[in-house]
């Protein structure tokens, strides 16, 4: 059996959270995700992208092109003001649909 | 971040994308270098750790659609799919053509008959609330709509409680003067309130006023916009003017508007009051001229309206048990009266356009299944590179909808092109009486249909691909090469199809063909005289004007002086009337000497110049013809056609022998001259009567036509004619001036099979294209579907010529049924149209094979071109691959 998938939706909201400390290039974020989740969680490249273009048309990220530690070129993502509560709104709302989830799930049989 | 901000920032990507496209492959290009690094620092090998970065990273292209979707607006994508789809089409420009063409067949008959379905059908009459109006008269024994009297119509106003208005309506005619032109002109005379009936609003000046339509009361007269415009030049001083009408001044008051058009009446040129009853017939209640228009009162029906005026009838003829004996009365919907013939007709021309529409249709889906067929690779390629069904699945309607958009435009242009010939197919008197014809062609109802018909046939047309592809599996298309369940069910709707419509395309072909030799065989109908270099006109000379015999005599030499004189002019004659007419003005005799019991012995009757058959060039057999001396002094003499003398001198001479009226009354009798040709003084279809031609010398006739034999230009000659007759008097009626030729052509006859032939063979030209397309759309797909089969053969051996054979046997298959169905309902067609058929015969053996030659050539060049592609399949391609 594969990895589980990682759940619809919540991509937004992983990639915001990566950043809020310090801004990230692409890779970075993948990888970050990845290490934080212990390996559970994986980004599809081909999801994250695309994510990344949503995210700066909402204005909730800005990018901008610097320079790695190895001397090359990225575009780094960096949270914006509207992006950090745009972040808390839907942490709040993940983790409502969360408890209900558990509440159901707990429901003695 | 609001909607708007988010499309500023979209719109401003627009205009960036090729840095947002270089940005993104730069950017995933780091990641992917990153990831690399990682894995060789893990320990792989730079070889398998660049492939598995790759690998892992997905496919790029993939990623770059998804991000570029994020940021594109969505009619981008759509944009993208209409130049892929236009490269496609030209890449194909066969195909392409063929398809348009077809559907713009289509589309543009369907509109056309439309146009004139709706200007006639559905357009509301051009009057005030249209739905409330009747047409009332009179019903008789044997006749269900007969005419109302005069009488009768006052008591039916009076009486009735149905009608809010009502108003009559008859016709008469008028020798109108008007500066140097005298002619018989028609006219309508109406009560006071027929224009207020109709709710018509006068263009110009006035409507008649209450009581103007009593008897002595002022003479005037409302104009109809034609005549405005033809004879008073569409001068806005026309108000006040005064006409001559029958030397009586008419005051005009009114102008009607250009849509007004009552159509029973549509050739009067002058509206008139009712004013003193017409001579004879308005003075007694049993004589019927008249029509009545009516406004029902609000919330009553045609019915309740009906039953009223048949007890108002009924009333009436226990009352005037003389005059109104089995009068009834006739009420129907005005509309219906206007157009009810045409009803029938119109809806089955538009059953039969909505037919050719749904073929043409049919047609273009087999095109697109073929021209699908062949790239089923493509889709299942695309379908590996990361393309949803979705998309494939729009690139397909964004095709049919071009295509369907483009057979539209076309289609309405073909319309515009149908609706002009059909307009010069008829003649321009019958146009200017039937108005609504200037709003038959390219409107708003036709465009508003047009672009709905553009949007059904796009559906129709992208359901076919769609049906296709719901069958579709990625894995099966890529390997499977034969013939699906979809696809066998397909070809037998299409072959059937195919079936039908050549089965229509014979049976429109032979109509056509038996239509056009008819029409041939009207045109080349012995006549008997010469026709060409032959000029005439009408004259029409007001009662009184002459009073005896010499006077009139001294007018037919004054004519006959004045237009040999005009330069041109061989020869002149006088006549009752001209030949090609009809058999009209006939006479009844008795022979002296022969037995007599009772019967009405007709005969057509002639009233004719001394030069007159000369002019014709008409063939004289035996005797002599009229000279000069031929006048009232000296004994009556006539001359007989060679008709007369078979039917009533069978074996003996006719030359001395006598006839006269039905009791021989002594005046009557006179003495056979001569015999001349049959002249055709018939119609072209009709058969030759028995004539007789008197002496015009020998009587008075007022009303008379002129022949001319030009030596040059006979149409040349026509305007001098005109005046030279007019010159003669101010009160002589000119009118009808036209070379013989032209009245031949124009006859009811020759128009008639002009008509139905041009039609017929138009239809026949539409359902032989689409017959033609269909047999290739269906022997091409079923090629295509047995692409492997064909490899197989050739891979076993079998010749190009055996490939061909097949293909065409198929073919051949299908175009022998459809030959052999369409020649025996062809029989059975022709049949029907017998009434139609001049000189042929309804199973004529030299059309009916004509057409199937003509079909069997037609459907060896539609399958040529798939057999060819089937013969020139390589067979390893077609083995290993589809």
């Amino acid at each position: 059996m594969g990895k589980p998938d990682l759940l619809p939706g919540t991509l937004d909201m992983l990639v915001l959270k990566t950043i809020t400390r310090a801004p990230l290039h692409g890779y970075g974020i993948a990888q970050s995700i990845k290490r934080m989740s212990d390996e559970v969680l994986t980004v599809e490249e081909g999801s994250l992208y695309p994510a990344l273009q949503r995210l700066l048309l909402q204005g909730w990220v800005t990018a901008e092109w610097k320079m790695t530690e190895t001397n090359r070129r990225a575009r780094f993502y960096k949270l914006t003001a509207a992006g950090r509560k745009q972040l808390g709104i839907e942490v709040s709302e993940f983790e409502q649909v969360i408890a209900a989830i558990s509440r159901v799930l707990a429901e003695q049989t | 971040m609001n909607d708007v901000s988010q499309f500023l920032k979209k719109f401003s990507l627009l205009f960036r994308r090729n840095r947002f496209r270089s940005e993104l492959d730069e950017e995933m290009a780091f990641h992917r270098e990153q990831a690399e690094r990682e894995l060789i620092a893990s320990g792989l090998s730079p070889q398998a750790a660049h492939t598995t970065a790759m690998r892992q990273f997905g496919n790029p292209a993939r990623v770059r659609e998804h991000s570029h979707h994020a940021i594109a607006f969505r009619a981008e994508t759509i944009l993208r799919d209409l130049r892929f789809a236009i490269r496609q089409m030209r890449k194909n420009p066969g195909f392409a053509l063929t398809a348009v063409f077809i559907l713009a067949l289509g589309i543009g008959v369907s509109l056309a008959i439309f146009s004139f379905v709706d200007a006639v059908l559905i357009r509301p009459l051009p009057f005030a609330q249209p739905n409330q109006l009747v047409f009332v008269t009179e019903s008789a024994a044997t006749i269900p709509r007969a005419n109302l009297s005069r009488y009768d119509f006052d008591d039916w106003k009076r009486m009735n409680s149905t009608l809010s208005s009502f108003a009559a309506v008859g016709g008469t005619g008028f020798l109108l003067h008007q500066g140097s032109i005298t002619e018989p002109v028609p006219a309508a005379r109406v009560s006071d309130s027929f224009f207020r009936t109709l709710g018509v609003t006068m263009l110009l000046g006035r409507d008649f006023l209450p009581g103007e339509d009593q008897p002595g009361r002022a003479k005037i007269a409302i104009l109809p916009w034609g005549t405005w415009q033809k004879r008073f030049g569409g001068r806005s001083n026309v108000i006040g003017q005064s006409v001559s009408l029958d030397g009586n001044a008419y005051t005009i008051v009114g102008v009607l508007p250009r849509d007004f058009s009552y159509f029973p009446r549509a050739n009067a040129q002058f509206w008139i009051p009712l004013l003193d009853p017409l001579g004879g017939c308005e003075t007694r209640r049993s004589c019927h001229n008249l029509d009545a228009v009516a406004r029902l009162r609000d919330g009553v029906t045609l019915d309740a309206a009906r039953k009223d005026m048949q007890n108002i009838a009924a009333q009436l003829e226990r009352q005037y048990p003389d005059s109104n004996r089995n009068q009834g009365a006739f009420v129907a919907s005005l509309r219906e009266i206007f157009f009810g013939d045409m009803q029938p007709i119109l809806f089955m021309l538009l059953a039969g356009s909505a037919l050719l529409l749904l073929i043409a249709c049919i047609n273009v889906a087999s095109l697109l299944l073929v021209r699908s067929e062949s790239r089923r690779r493509e889709i299942a390629v695309r379908g590996a590179l990361g393309a949803t069904p979705a998309r494939v699945l729009a690139q397909f309607v964004i095709e049919a909808l071009l295509l369907a958009l483009a057979g539209s435009v076309a289609g309405a242009l073909l319309c515009t092109a149908a609706v002009s010939v059909i307009k010069s197919l008829i003649p321009t008197t019958m146009v200017d009486n039937m108005p609504f014809f200037r709003y038959i062609g390219l409107n708003s109802h036709t465009i508003a249909v047009a672009a709905a018909i553009a949007l059904a046939a796009a559906c129709f047309l992208a359901a076919i691909p769609a049906l296709l592809l719901s069958r579709l599996n990625l894995h099966n298309t890529l390997a499977e090469g034969g013939r699906t369940a979809a696809g066998s069910f397909w070809h037998r709707i299409g072959s059937t199809l195919v079936v039908a419509e050549l089965t229509v395309a014979v049976v429109l072909l032979t109509s056509a063909g038996l239509l056009g030799r008819s029409f041939y065989n009207l045109l080349h109908v012995p006549l008997n005289f010469d026709p060409n270099h032959l000029a005439s006109a009408f004259l029409m000379i007001p009662n009184g004007t002459f009073k005896t015999n010499a006077e009139a005599v001294a007018l037919y030499q004054d004519v006959n002086r004045r237009l040999l004189a005009l330069p041109g002019a061989q020869s002149v004659g006088i006549t009752t009337d001209l030949p090609v007419q009809c058999n009209c003005d006939t006479d009844w005799i008795r022979i002296v000497g022969k037995p007599y019991n009772g019967t009405h012995n007709e005969v057509d009757e002639r009233d004719v110049s001394p030069a007159y058959l000369p002019t014709l060039k008409a063939s004289l057999i035996r005797g002599r013809l009229f000279t000069e001396d031929d006048t009232a002094a000296k004994p009556s003499v006539i001359v007989i056609n060679q008709a007369f003398a078979r039917k009533y001198f069978p074996g003996e001479d006719p030359i001395g022998q006598k006839i006269g009226d039905t009791s021989l009354t002594p005046t009557s009798i006179r003495t056979i001259i001569g015999i001349v040709g049959d002249v055709r003084e018939s119609g072209l279809d009709n058969e030759i009567w028995p004539a007789e031609y008197q002496a015009i010398y020998q009587g008075t006739d007022n009303y008379f036509a002129v022949a001319v034999r030009a030596s040059g230009d006979a149409a040349a000659l026509l305007p001098s004619m005109v005046s030279a007759l007019r010159a003669i008097g101010p009160n002589i009626g000119v009118y009808g001036e036209i070379t013989m030729d032209d009245q031949i052509n124009a006859s009811q006859a020759a128009f008639l099979h002009r008509f139905a032939t041009s039609v017929v063979a138009g239809f026949a030209v539409i359902a032989l294209l689409l017959g033609v397309v269909g047999l290739y759309g269906v022997v091409a797909y079923s090629v295509s579907q047995r692409t492997r089969e064909i490899g197989v053969r050739m891979a076993l051996g079998a010749e190009r010529r055996t490939i061909y054979s097949m293909v065409l046997r198929q073919a051949g298959l299908l175009t022998a049924i459809g030959i052999a169905l369409g020649l025996a309902c062809s029989i059975g067609a022709s049949l029907a149209l017998r009434s139609m058929l001049f000189g042929v015969a309804p199973w004529d053996a030299l059309t009916l094979t004509a057409v199937a030659f003509l079909l069997a050539a037609a459907s060896i060049v539609a399958s040529f071109l798939p057999a060819r592609r089937a013969a020139s399949v390589n067979p390893t391609d077609a083995l290993r691959a589809d």
